[in-house]
Formats: structure tokens, C-alpha cells, sequence
């Protein structure tokens, strides 16, 4: 199985879709920032892991593919919560690059802070990426 | 004010970002890595760091490994509550907010991170 890149599918997101994107994010990271000021950077930093908008996300996924199946005269409902569902299982593997990320910003950042930042993102779509690659192995 | 506005600025557009290249991919299980891209603390770390210094930042990065294995088992959890409960994706995602705060706050009060 390949990885396709499909520009084509931003059309079927509207603009109100990627304004609740927007703020979402917007809004989660200044949480994040308050949290952080207010309880430390020990429970400051869980929630930069924080599922903020996976919700919006796997909701417009299962709306987005159960539309496009109801418009082919298909029964969308049980497959619209299939795609929302492989989203949520690929967050699984994407989650711990997100651990390979706290790792090396947590041992790098002190002596590098520049390039901790570039190393850490980096880490994170290898062991992403790499953990999906194991999963269609298996 | 100014810091909130700018982490709003970014976090709004790192998230969106990802969240839009997600969108492009297939097959939706290689896109759904990018639900769990580290947008949040691309544009938050930086800010962090030229405001409260690299020590501030490290000790979040620590946390941040729990908070990402709480990750793990939220994603699972909303998979399995999808796929064989056949709930909505909403109440799904919602529902298994509870397995995120009790993994994260439990493991980081476990292990003392403070």
C-alpha cells in the first residue's frame, strides 16, 4: 500500500470546518501556556499531549465519508465510523513518536535548544512513520 | 496579553496545519498519524523557551512522554468504542477523554514527576 498525497480532498472540508480547527488549536495552546504558568511545567507539559482536536477531527472524517458514501446510494453510517476509526488506531501510532518527541526534548534541550526542537519533530515522524510500517508487516 | 495572542496565533495555525495535511493522505491510517502530530508543542515550546528558559522546557518535555503514552490508550480506547461499540465519533471521543486524565494524572502522581 502506497501513501497518497490528495490535494483535491481540502475541497470537501468547509471553511466553518477549518475556522473550529483554528480556534480549537488556538485555544488548547494558550490552556496549555495558562496550565503551565499556573500549575508548572510538570502538569504543564501532559497536556502538550493533550487530545485537543482529535473530537473535531474524527467527527468531520465520519460526517465527510458518510455523506460521500449516502450520496453513492451506500449505507454511510457503519462507514463513516470505520474511517474515523483507522484515524484514531494511526493516532495510536502517531502517539508514541509523540513519546520519541518528549524523550529527546526532555534530554537535548538544555545543550541545544535549537536543534533540540529540529530533532525531536524529526524523531517523531520516524518512530511514527516506522510504527506504521511495522503494523502493515504484522 | 501579547504571549497569549502570539501562542493563539501559532497554536491555531500548527494545528490547523497538520490537521489539513492529515486531510490530504492516504490510506486515513497513515493520515490519522498526523492526529497525533506534535502541533501543540511546536508552537508552544518555542514561546516557552524564549520566555521560562531550556530547564522549564526539559521538565515539560518529561511530562510530556506520559501525557503522549495517555495518548496512546485515548486513541486505542476511541477505536475500539468506535469499532465495536458503534458509537458516534463525538460520543467516542468524548467518553474516552476519561482515559486520557486518568492515565496522564495517575501515571504523573505514580511516578512523582514532580
Amino acid at each position: 500500500m502506497i501513501v497518497k498525497f490528495k490535494p483535491s480532498a481540502l475541497r470537501q472540508t468547509h471553511w466553518y470546518e477549518y475556522l473550529v480547527r483554528f480556534v480549537l488549536g488556538g485555544v488548547m495552546t494558550v490552556a496549555t501556556g495558562v496550565i503551565a504558568a499556573r500549575f508548572g511545567p510538570v502538569i504543564g507539559g501532559l497536556f502538550l499531549a493533550f487530545p485537543a482536536i482529535f473530537p473535531a477531527s474524527a467527527t468531520l472524517i465520519e460526517k465527510h465519508v458518510r455523506e460521500r458514501k449516502e450520496k453513492a446510494d451506500l449505507p454511510g453510517a457503519r462507514r463513516g465510523k470505520e474511517a474515523a476509526a483507522l484515524d484514531a488506531a494511526g493516532a495510536v501510532l502517531g502517539s508514541f513518536g509523540l513519546v520519541a518527541f518528549g524523550l529527546v526534548i526532555w534530554l537535548v534541550i538544555v545543550q541545544s535548544p535549537a536543534s533540540a526542537l529540529i530533532l525531536a519533530a524529526s524523531s517523531w515522524f520516524v518512530v511514527a512513520v516506522l510504527g506504521w510500517q511495522v503494523r502493515r508487516w504484522l | 496579553m501579547l504571549e497569549y495572542s502570539l501562542r493563539f496565533l501559532a497554536g491555531g495555525i500548527a494545528v490547523s496545519g497538520f490537521a489539513a495535511l492529515g486531510d490530504t493522505l492516504r490510506p486515513k491510517s497513515f493520515a490519522g498519524l498526523f492526529g497525533a502530530a506534535p502541533s501543540i508543542a511546536l508552537a508552544t515550546l518555542l514561546i516557552t523557551l524564549s520566555q521560562k528558559g531550556a530547564p522549564f522546557v526539559a521538565l515539560e518535555g518529561r511530562s510530556m512522554i506520559v501525557g503522549a503514552f495517555a495518548l496512546a490508550l485515548y486513541s486505542w480506547t476511541v477505536c475500539v468504542l468506535l469499532k465495536k461499540f458503534l458509537l458516534s465519533s463525538w460520543a467516542a471521543t468524548m467518553a474516552a477523554l476519561i482515559v486520557w486524565f486518568a492515565v496522564a494524572l495517575g501515571a504523573s502522581t505514580l511516578f512523582q514527576l514532580s
